[in-house]
């Protein structure tokens, strides 16, 4: 599974960062850093969180887990 | 289980509906909205939908995402007015819905001046409506805004109305704006951000009465006499919880509607988003009681745990989270996590003396429970964390001392 930003609609808010941080960061001017686009299973759960709390709606996902 | 209904389309309701479809619940689901409007997304009326020369759609999806891939039946238009939770029914309208599981999700309305209602030239600004009406009366030739309440929303419209060029005044009762919101020192710090963008900020001070000429406003008067002449008057003194529909329902409300930890608040009906005031167990040992609040990520998480709830009584689960807001004040980002209440406020990074950039982290029972940042996005969230794993006051320290040290080789680095 892999993660999709939508990066006119991502404004840094970081909420995606508070429940994957091995994955997202915010760094100093804003911008989102994607630490990896693949989705492994035992990161599945908090990347959907992450999804579902992210304010602008930038994030989704595609394609299944890889196994 | 086999018919879904939920009460308020917007934000919490949408995601109440879509959240038990994505789980494959395969029962009716019913979206109940008082507005004729489809979802639309709130944070934006405040601010680009303002101050951009082409207003954005706001609405999070096409009509046919919910007769489609939602298998989710709309009632927009009318408000349900009555609940009978033996009977397991609403009234809308005319119409007895009947449900399984319910969820409330009827949000907040704005409060109003007493008095003003049908003066042309005072808003509020709650609804997609309203923001259609303040933009116009802000691009239609005024020169001259009032706010009053200096709390976030009419701090943001104060930003556009300076980014429009208009002369804007804020009119606050308290003496230091946000103070419950943030705390009596970040409460100055942000008010510094108006200042020096030239918002006037005038604190401690009553409204006795908004002047109108003709039927439209001519001022605002203030307790001790003086009147600020103004062409549009923003009314941002804050939302009262949509729970009039609710009176006599047997459901317990005060302010908002009264839930346990799973966001239950009668067998089969659970709440979400800004109506909903339940014991958030992170910082029932620092801060008493329930809580309530209005906040984006929040509405969003609770509608989607309410809904999953109301189809599965029995997997019901306790909802806590580390609240989260955000603001856009002129050109920056005003952001805070947690809580405010508490015995020490720390700046950790940058100045607040001129209102920021800064950090600044808040402690309580010797832990980490809030963070506010001011133009300094990459900070807040880490905070975060630390929070919602109840960490010591002093590894945010720690934490803090660590981000001041990558902040000064990334310096260095740069200037190297
Ligand atoms: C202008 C503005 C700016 C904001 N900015 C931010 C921000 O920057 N950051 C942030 O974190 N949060 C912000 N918020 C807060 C955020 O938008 C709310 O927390 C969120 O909208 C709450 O969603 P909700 O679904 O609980 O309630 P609401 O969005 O209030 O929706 C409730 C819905 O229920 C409907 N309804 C009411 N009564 C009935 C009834 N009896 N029957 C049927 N339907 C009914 C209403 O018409 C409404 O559509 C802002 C809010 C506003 C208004
Ligand atoms: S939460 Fe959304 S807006 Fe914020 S950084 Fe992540 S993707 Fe971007």
């Amino acid at each position: 599974m892999r993660i999709v930003v939508d990066w006119d609609r991502c404004t840094g808010m970081g909420m995606c960062e508070s429940l994957a941080p091995d994955i997202f960061e915010v760094d100093d001017d804003g911008s989102l850093i994607l630490h990896t686009e693949e989705v492994t299973q035992d990161q599945e759960a908090e990347v959907r969180e992450a999804v579902a709390a992210c304010p602008t709606e930038a994030l989704s996902l595609e394609g299944p887990i890889e196994t | 289980m086999t018919r879904l209904v939920v009460v308020g389309a917007s934000l919490a309701g949408l995601r109440a509906v879509e959240a038990v479809r994505r789980d494959g619940f395969d029962g009716e689901v019913t979206l109940v909205g008082a507005e004729e409007h489809l979802p639309y997304d709130r944070p934006p009326l405040s601010k680009e939908y303002l101050a951009a020369d082409e207003s954005p759609d706001t609405r999070y999806r096409e009509e046919e995402t919910f007769a489609g891939d939602l298998d989710v039946e709309l009632l927009l238009g009318t408000p349900a007015s009555a609940l009978d939770t033996a009977a397991r029914t609403l009234t809308v309208g005319d119409r007895t819905v009947s449900y399984d599981g319910l969820v409330i999700a009827t949000g907040a309305h704005a409060r109003t001046l007493p008095g003003t209602e049908g003066i042309e030239g005072v808003h509020t600004v709650r609804t997609l409506d309203d923001a259609i009406a303040l933009r116009a009366a802000l691009r239609g030739g005024a020169r001259r805004l009032t706010v009053v309440g200096a709390g976030f929303i009419g701090s943001e419209v104060a930003s556009v109305g300076r980014k429009l060029g208009l002369e804007v005044t804020i009119l606050e009762a308290l003496e230091t704006p946000l103070a419950r919101a943030v705390g009596e020192r970040m409460g100055r710090a942000l008010t510094h951000l108006h200042r020096r963008r030239g918002t006037e900020v005038r604190t401690g001070v009553a409204v006795d009465e908004v002047v109108a000429t003709d039927g439209r406003v001519r001022a605002v008067r203030l307790a001790d006499g003086t009147e600020v002449a103004t062409d549009v008057l923003v009314v941002g003194i804050g939302a009262r919880p949509a729970t009039d529909w609710l009176e006599g329902s047997g459901l317990t409300l005060d302010d908002g509607v009264v839930a346990d930890e799973t966001l239950a608040a009668a067998p089969g009906v659970y709440v979400a988003g800004d109506i909903a005031r339940w014991p958030n167990a992170l910082f029932t040992d620092v801060a008493e009681g329930t809580m309530r609040l209005e906040h984006w990520t929040s509405a969003a998480e609770q509608g989607g745990r309410a809904a999953r709830h109301a189809v599965d009584p029995a997997s019901a689960k306790p909802y806590e989270t580390v609240p989260y807001f955000w603001s856009d004040w002129y050109d920056g980002r005003v952001q805070f996590v947690g809580i405010a209440t508490g015995d020490h406020v720390e700046v950790v990074a940058g100045d607040d003396a001129e209102g920021g950039p800064f950090t600044a982290i808040y402690r309580a029972g010797g832990r980490i429970v809030g963070a506010l940042a001011v133009d300094m996005p990459a900070e807040v969230m880490k905070y975060r964390r630390l929070i919602g794993k109840r960490q010591s006051w002093d590894d945010a320290l720690e934490l803090a001392e660590q981000r001041r040290q990558q902040r000064a080789e990334r310096a260095q680095g740069a200037s190297a």
